[in-house]
Order: C-alpha cells, then sequence, then structure tokens
C-alpha cells in the first residue's frame, strides 16, 4: 500500500511510479493502432499488389524496348528493377495517398472522435503527442515503401533471375551490391514520405476533419508536381520537395550520382524541420474544444 | 499500485465536512474565458475541498464544461489562473486528476479493454506490469467486464458512459472531474454512478461532478457550486447554499392576525395570514426569538417552523427553469 501525497511543490507526485524519461508504449500503442486498423491494411495490401502485377505483366508480355520508365526495360534483365518499377509508379499517387491518409488521421482523427482530449487528459504531454504521432508516420513511411521492395523483390526474383545487375550507365555490379541499391532507394523514398508526412502532420493539426488534412496533402502533392511541370516555373523546382522523389535513379549510376541524392535529402530535412515545428506553433497552445 | 490513499476524513454521511480552508483540490482565480463574441465562463472563483463531494451545476451552456476543460488544460483561459491540489503549475497535478469532459469519445474499432490499455500506454506515470489487472479492475468497477472485448462502436450509449467513467479509475486519483457522468445512463445505472462516486470519495478523493440535473447529484454532494450564464452564482456546502436562500418562518395557530401582528412587530418581512398559520421572511431578525415573543403576546403556538427552500426551488431561481439556453 502506497499513500498517495502531494508534496507542497516538487516535480513529481510523490506515490505515483516514477515516471521513465523514455518509454516506447505510447508510440508502439500508436503504431498498433495504424497497423491493426482494417483501412490501412486494405491501403497496404494495394501498395504491395503493385509490384506483383508489374512484375507479372512484364513476364507475360513480350518487352518493348524504349516503353515506358527505364526500369521496366530492365526488369527481364534482372528482377531487381521489379520493385524499383514499383515504387517509380507508385510514388506518384499511391505512396503520398497512404501518407496522407495516416498523416491526415493523426490529430485531427483523435480530435474528430474526441479522444484526443482524453490523451491530453491522461496527461500527454503536447509536444510528446506531436513526437509520437510524427514518429508513427515515418515508421509507416518506411514500412510501406520496404513492403513495396520486398514484395517487389520476390516477385522478380521468382520471375525473373537474379544474378548481377546492369545499371542505367551499362556497368555490372553483384547481385549483393545491386540488392543494397534497391535498399537505398527504398530508404531515400520513405525519408521523401516522411517530410510529405509532416506536411501531413501541420495539416491534421489545423483541423478536426481527417478527410480535410488527407486531401490536402493530397492536393498539395499534386499541385508541387504541376509546378514542377511548367518549364516557366523552373526556378521554383528546386524548392518543391517532389522535385527530387524520382532521383532514387542515381543510385542505379556508376558511379552513383550523389548530389542530387543528398539535396534531396537535405530538402526532405528542411521541409520535415520546418512543418514538425509548425504543427508545434499550431498546437501547443491551442484550444482543444473536440 | 492499489488505491491506498490516507484518508483523512470520513468524507461523506451527515452534513459538511470540515477541511481546513488552505485545503482546496481545485482553486481559480478569476478565471474567465472568452470565445471570440462571448464570455463564456466570466470570472469565476471556484473553491472545491479537498474530500468534497462538489456538484457543479448549472443549465446546459452556462460554462460547466468550459471551466471543466480549462481546469484539465484543455483549453487557455484568457485570464485568471487556477491551481489543482495545490499546485500553482495545473499540468502538474494531472497525473493525479481523473476525468469524464462532455461524455465517451473511444476508438470505435478497438474492443473497450483495448481503449482502456492505449490510455494506460499514454501515461508514463503507470506501470505496464500491471497494466492489464488494472484495466479489468476498472472494467469490473462499472460493470464492463462481460463486455470488455466487444468493439466499442458495439456499445450502447450506456456502455459508453461506463467506459469513460471507467477510464479514470485505471489509477488511484486524488481528485475526479466528472462531467455529466450520468448522461444517457438509465436510472439504474445512474444509481450505479451514484454509488461509484460515493465510494470513490470514501477513498479520500475530491470528486467534482458536473450535472444540468440538480436531482442526480444532490443526494451525494456536500458542496454545491451553480453557474449560470458564465457566472457562479453560489457556492459553499449544501447547509450554506440553503441558508443563503430565503427562510420563512410558519406559525401554526388558530389566531393568525394575532401571529402576524406578532411577526410583523418583530421585524419579518412579507408576512402572510393563511387559515391557520402566518408565515414571515426571517431575513436578519434572531429565529430562536420568535416564539418567546408570540408566547409573550399570548399567542397560542400550535406549530413553528422554518421552511428552508429545497435544493431544486433554489436551483431554479438562481438559473431560471425553462428552455432558454445562454448564450
Amino acid at each position: 500500500m502506497s499513500t498517495v501525497e502531494l508534496p507542497a511543490g516538487g516535480a513529481a507526485p510523490i506515490g505515483l511510479r516514477r515516471p521513465r524519461p523514455v518509454s516506447s508504449r505510447f508510440l508502439r500503442s500508436e503504431l498498433r493502432l495504424i497497423f491493426g486498423r482494417r483501412r490501412n491494411i486494405a491501403g497496404l495490401a494495394v501498395l504491395a499488389l503493385v509490384p506483383i502485377i508489374i512484375a507479372v505483366a512484364v513476364k507475360v508480355s513480350a518487352p518493348r524496348p524504349g516503353d515506358g520508365p527505364d526500369f521496366f526495360a530492365s526488369i527481364t534483365g534482372n528482377g531487381l528493377f521489379v520493385p524499383l518499377a514499383a515504387l517509380t509508379v507508385e510514388i506518384t499517387l499511391f505512396l503520398p495517398l497512404a501518407i496522407a491518409v495516416i498523416a491526415g488521421d493523426s490529430i485531427a482523427g483523435e480530435a474528430n472522435l474526441g479522444t484526443l482530449r482524453y490523451l491530453l487528459t491522461v496527461p500527454v504531454n503536447r509536444t510528446r503527442l506531436l513526437a509520437v504521432k510524427y514518429a508513427a508516420i515515418t515508421i509507416f513511411a518506411v514500412a510501406a515503401t520496404m513492403l513495396i521492395t520486398v514484395v517487389g523483390l520476390v516477385i522478380g526474383v521468382a520471375l525473373f533471375h537474379g544474378g548481377s545487375m546492369t545499371l542505367l550507365s551499362g556497368n555490372q555490379i553483384g547481385f549483393g551490391g545491386g540488392l543494397l541499391r534497391v535498399l537505398g532507394a527504398t530508404v531515400y523514398l520513405a525519408v521523401q514520405l516522411a517530410a510529405l508526412g509532416a506536411i501531413g502532420l501541420f495539416l491534421s493539426s489545423l483541423t478536426e476533419q481527417p478527410i480535410a488534412a488527407m486531401a490536402g496533402l493530397v492536393v498539395m502533392t499534386v499541385v508541387m508536381y504541376i509546378l514542377d511541370s511548367i518549364p516557366q516555373l523552373g526556378w521554383l523546382g528546386p524548392w518543391l520537395l517532389t522535385h527530387r522523389f524520382t532521383a532514387f535513379g542515381d543510385l542505379l549510376r556508376s558511379p552513383v550520382a550523389w548530389d542530387t541524392l543528398r539535396q534531396g535529402v537535405i530538402c526532405a530535412a528542411s521541409y520535415a524541420l520546418i512543418f514538425w515545428l509548425a504543427s508545434w506553433a499550431r498546437f501547443a497552445g491551442k484550444d482543444i474544444t473536440s | 499500485m492499489t488505491d491506498g490513499t490516507t484518508v483523512t476524513e470520513p468524507a461523506r454521511e451527515g452534513g459538511p465536512v470540515r477541511v481546513p480552508e488552505a485545503e482546496l483540490a481545485v482553486r481559480t482565480r478569476g478565471l474567465t474565458k472568452r470565445f471570440k463574441h462571448q464570455i463564456a465562463v466570466n470570472g469565476i472563483d471556484l473553491q472545491v475541498p479537498v474530500g468534497s463531494v462538489f456538484g457543479f451545476l448549472g443549465p446546459n451552456g452556462s460554462g460547466k464544461t468550459t471551466t471543466i476543460r480549462m481546469l484539465l488544460g484543455l483549453i487557455q483561459p484568457t485570464a485568471g489562473s487556477h491551481e489543482l491540489l495545490g499546485r500553482p503549475v495545473p499540468e502538474h497535478a494531472l497525473p493525479l486528476v481523473g476525468s469524464l469532459v462532455e461524455g465517451p469519445a473511444f476508438h470505435p474499432y478497438l474492443s473497450g479493454r483495448a481503449n482502456l490499455a492505449r490510455l494506460d500506454a499514454a501515461d508514463r506515470y503507470s506501470d505496464p506490469a500491471t497494466m492489464r489487472t488494472r484495466v479489468d479492475a476498472a472494467l469490473d468497477r462499472v460493470g464492463l467486464l462481460p463486455a470488455a472485448g466487444k468493439r466499442y462502436r458495439a456499445y450502447s450509449l450506456g456502455m459508453r458512459q461506463r467506459l469513460a467513467i471507467a477510464a479514470p479509475l485505471l489509477m488511484p486519483r486524488r481528485l475526479l472531474i466528472l462531467d455529466e457522468p450520468t448522461n444517457g445512463l438509465d436510472p439504474q445505472g445512474t444509481r450505479e454512478v451514484r454509488h461509484l462516486i460515493a465510494s470513490l470519495s470514501d477513498t479520500g478523493a475530491t470528486v467534482l461532478v458536473s450535472s444540468h440535473l440538480l436531482s442526480e447529484v444532490e443526494q451525494i454532494c456536500t458542496h454545491v457550486g451553480v453557474m449560470n450564464a458564465g457566472t457562479l452564482v453560489t457556492q459553499g456546502t449544501v447547509a450554506e447554499v440553503r441558508v443563503g436562500g430565503t427562510q420563512r418562518a410558519r406559525v401554526q395557530t388558530p389566531d393568525p392576525a394575532g401571529a402576524a401582528r406578532v411577526l410583523t412587530e418583530l421585524g419579518l418581512t412579507e408576512v402572510q395570514q393563511q387559515d391557520a398559520a402566518a408565515l414571515g421572511t426571517v431575513g436578519d431578525v434572531a429565529v430562536e426569538k420568535v416564539v418567546p415573543a408570540l408566547v409573550h403576546a399570548a399567542i397560542p403556538v400550535l406549530g413553528f417552523t422554518i421552511e428552508r427552500p429545497s435544493l431544486e426551488d433554489l436551483f431554479v431561481a438562481l438559473t431560471g427553469e425553462g428552455f432558454d439556453v445562454n448564450g
């Protein structure tokens, strides 16, 4: 039996267990919520279906060199190109959409259900809530891209052979080296999507409607793609997050063209930082009336 | 951790609790909230003594929930300050405060048990090793254990309300802030909630319970505070608040006219005569002087009573009756 008494002005209430400075319990609960939800599982299944469709389609049809993205032509040469082709296809809409759903839900979803007020009165510090929510979005970004890559690798190597890989620059590298580059491309895209997720987190802190935050992020992504495609706005391109999404292809050159990749990571990190801080500025003192 | 809180006061049964004035579980000073064009809460000085069951009353829209949200740090006051459990930074007291704010809210596709587990996981003070036991104990306490594995979306309104009451019971609490805990419950459930509040109070916890229905909390409260249109119109022990209302002296006598004359001479106001009684509002007159004066004037006194308004009458007098929504 312990007594719960309050000291006059101490930091932690005596009698309650001293809180651990860092605990992953809340984050794990958040991940269970994301990955346990049927809607999200269905979404991930769709993401995983794309590399399968691509691999099967390429297998059953005669190769037509020069058609489609670069990676498609190379698939018959090496199964390692299946995940790359799938990522290229999905980064245009499916992956940003998946991130938009998760990020849109993060704060607005809880506000919409009313669970936000109960989390905050547990109490969960607002900064901690934003940190955990963003960590979960980032983990989802990694999980989504990795899922596509792993499924792509398995089906690719099963339907086409593995072995040494002919790079876009024409050089040949071993299977291990190729695998490493594919994984590198996956991580690069996960970083880009995590930055997109920070924008989503910010939008989600503005509203009580998860759908609005989700749609907002999808619209922003599409607008960035459009602005990036207007030649007269070429000066704007480097500042747009989406501008270097497909730069992961540079990993498939020998030597690797690091410049754009490095810029891409810096750009993504800047977006993530700025929008996380914007969410914090917005959320830290916000009146929760939901 | 068990609920082994120190009980300094036999808090219930038999009128007001004697608590030193400094020991306030909730204290607000000029707490004010202004939304764009409207003052929702207007400079209230709420004082909830430690160990009390404080009935926070007022019609819908009178500012009760806004006040509670400010106490819990969900919304920022426009002006004023508040202390919880004696702490000037109320956030520091929150781990010891359990709350129910404006009805239940949970993840619909999770079970009741999973919903409580999630809240527990978010609590840095809770021990993961005892989580399972504490969750089931809280569910058991509100009678939800048989439905613990059911999805929240399949719960009835009453079950949802019970789950919301179970959530603050996951951890030992010194203060419970329950906003309309009996909403959506049938009479049976309402009784159970009353018992629950009584048993929480018996462990030494202070309970602040808001309601727009006086009758639901009247029986269990030691203290009340009444809100109307954003203002705290009265607060204190139930007895104090009732004294604050007008007391009427009723003299049963075969000589109402004579009695009425004596009452008027004594200084009672609004003196009325009835068939076999005379009535007057006591005001500042010492009640004990009334009967001797009547006897002295040779008025036969068959009965003498001081009529205090019921809490219900007071409530209506303070907040108005009917369907007017303030705001």
